[in-house]
């Protein structure tokens, strides 16, 4: 179960706007987490606290192929992200690097920025405790899933190697 | 079934039967692309897979060409970190010094990549290889590192759009104008998971170097890949790239496609997209007197032969205005060393323009023209967010080269019949 306040942003968040492309001379998360957001607005991570989650319209993290997007995300303390869509190569990575994220369509005009949410990804529930709402989302896909079940794609692959060894 | 491009391609790596839009499949890769941003991360992720070497070491390709030639003492620990690996496990095609260009320009020049591909990179502009008749997508580094250790990858079968290009192409429109007009009809989420597939009379009017331009943009509209078919014209390139055994190659008669674009290229003016969105996309004519501080030129989008011969066609013989930073950046030594012979960058040079090696820098806010708040750029590549190319206070219009040369002259948005 994951609590915390929501930070609503808009459509098109795309990834340098999430972690401009002057900070990905590193690789390390923590550092990449305090530069998260800052293509939208300086500062923006410092409203932050561990646990609350990024709430998103249409398209969130279009653009680059960039890795370190949901690893600033990560890294700035945030575990979900909720949105009306993701680009593509960002859902991939998302799942790859353990960020989850719930795609809920105009279901997301229910949540406001301030929003205290509570979510139970594993069944698909988000439930908006300020509004006294409750928003339910589609399962993951089975072979999606299969990779969530091993931890990630990097034991998916590790698991995989032993297999053949 | 009759297949899509796309299908079709992903059938012919797998040894499931494809059915249908949706299904998830698991390909062999015929290459498998990092860069210097997007290695780093691949390799930590190699490691922890617990992997020794990878797949197939002709397979794999690397090439460091965004913060490269290495802006700072952080890019080049990156870049030593590329190196390394690259030397550890024997990559035949690693690439950083003299024989390093920007990658989507440098796989299809020298043929590592061609019709009926598939290639993953941990790169967006991956795409671009469908020019080719490839089916190339990008992914992230973690993706990467799988594909690199097993050779394989999963795939969920897209759904097509088709854009139907009709008419003859006007002066001073190219690729890049039909791309930024679908971009714009279709907005930047419009394909998003799916495929594009281009056809109609057009595609015989365009040169590869149009085709690679206009797949490199299929991002942008949030497509999964922008396909052409490979014809007689794809199979000529392929081969002065050095390939051999490559065939021609079409979506079967009467495939299936979520919908249909029709696009009258004859109708068409040069296109520019105006700040923070590539589909904001307005004819010249509507942001012409748009004053300019900087015009790039340059890119996996446009940073070829035909573009640099483009730009030196409106620059030969005139001045860059006093207040504009011009900086061209031919996108290989190939191309870079092409212009040299025909005299482009004597042109170039002669209008007052900054010639630089080949880079991705200024394209991503890298190095070699970052932006100050409050100014404008016009450049030939493919993304306008904000803050792109530099301060978030800062502008950028996507455009073609020959409008960009234009502008440069003019010292504000122009159109180059009118520079």
């Amino acid at each position: 179960m994951y609590k915390g306040r929501a930070h609503k942003v808009g459509a098109h968040i795309d990834t340098d706007a999430i972690i401009p492309a002057r900070y990905l001379v590193t690789t390390d998360t923590e550092e990449l987490g305090r530069n998260c957001m800052s293509g939208l607005e300086a500062g923006w991570v410092d409203r932050v606290k561990k646990g609350d989650i990024m709430v998103a319209e249409e398209n969130f993290g279009c653009g680059s192929s960039r890795e370190h997007a949901p690893l600033a995300l990560l890294g700035a303390g945030i575990p979900v992200v909720v949105a009306h869509s993701f680009a593509r190569i960002f859902y991939r990575n998302s799942f790859n690097m353990g960020l989850i994220l719930l795609e809920i369509g105009d279901e997301v005009k229910k949540i406001d920025d301030g929003d205290q949410l509570e979510i139970d990804a594993q069944a698909g529930v988000i439930k908006n405790v300020t509004k006294g709402l409750t928003i339910e989302t589609q399962p993951v896909p089975p072979f999606m899933q299969n990779i969530l079940n091993k931890g990630g794609l990097v034991n998916y692959v590790k698991d995989r190697l032993q297999q053949t060894a | 079934m009759r297949h899509t491009l796309a299908q079709k391609i992903l059938q012919r790596h797998t040894d499931q039967q494809i059915t249908k839009d949706g299904q998830i499949v698991q390909c062999r890769v015929s290459k498998v692309l990092a860069n210097d941003i997007t290695a780093p991360l691949a390799i930590k992720s190699f490691n922890s897979m617990g992997a020794t070497d990878v797949f197939d070491k002709d397979k794999v390709i690397l090439v460091c060409d965004h913060f490269t030639p290495n802006k700072d003492i952080a890019s080049a620990e990156q870049v030593k970190v590329v190196r390394d690996f690259a030397t550890a496990k024997h990559i035949t095609h690693y690439f950083e010094g003299g024989d390093c260009g920007v990658e989507h320009a440098l796989l299809p020049e020298i043929g590592l990549v061609g019709p009926g591909d598939i290639v993953v990179g941990a790169d967006s502009h991956t795409c671009t290889y469908g020019g080719l008749g490839a089916f190339a997508t990008g992914m992230g580094s973690t993706d990467i590192a799988g594909a690199m250790v097993l050779g394989e990858t999963w795939f969920k079968v897209p759904p097509t759009i088709r854009v139907v290009l009709n008419g003859t192409l006007p002066q001073w429109v190219g690729g890049k104008d039909i791309i930024l007009e679908v971009i714009g009809r279709l907005g930047v989420a419009g394909a998003l998971y799916k495929a594009l597939e281009f056809a109609g009379p057009v595609v015989d009017q365009l040169s590869i170097e149009q085709r690679l331009c206009m797949s490199n943009m299929a991002i942008e509209a949030g497509g999964k890949a922008g396909l052409f078919p490979a014809d007689a014209k794809t199979l000529a390139y392929c081969k002065a790239a050095g390939r051999t055994g490559d065939v021609e190659l079409y979506a079967d008669e009467g495939a299936h496609y979520e919908r249909e674009i029709v696009i009258d290229c004859s109708a068409l003016t040069p296109r520019v997209a105006c700040p923070h969105l590539p589909d904001n996309v307005k004819p010249v004519a509507e942001c012409a007197g748009i004053r300019i501080d900087q015009a790039v030129i340059g890119s996996c989008t446009n940073g070829r032969i035909e573009d640099m011969r483009e730009a030196a066609a409106v620059l030969k013989g005139r001045k860059v205005a006093k207040h504009v930073r011009c900086i061209i950046l031919p996108a290989t030594p190939g191309i870079w060393k092409q212009c040299l012979k025909e005299g482009l960058l004597e042109i170039f040079m002669d209008a007052g323009a900054i010639v630089g090696p080949p880079t991705c820098g200024p394209c991503l806010g890298g190095h070699m023209g970052i932006l100050a708040g409050g100014e404008k750029a016009i450049a030939t590549t493919n993304r306008n967010f904000k803050g792109r190319m530099g301060s978030l206070e800062s502008e950028v219009y996507l455009s073609n080269p020959a409008v960009a040369a234009a502008s440069a002259i003019a010292g504000a948005i122009c159109h180059p019949g009118k520079a």
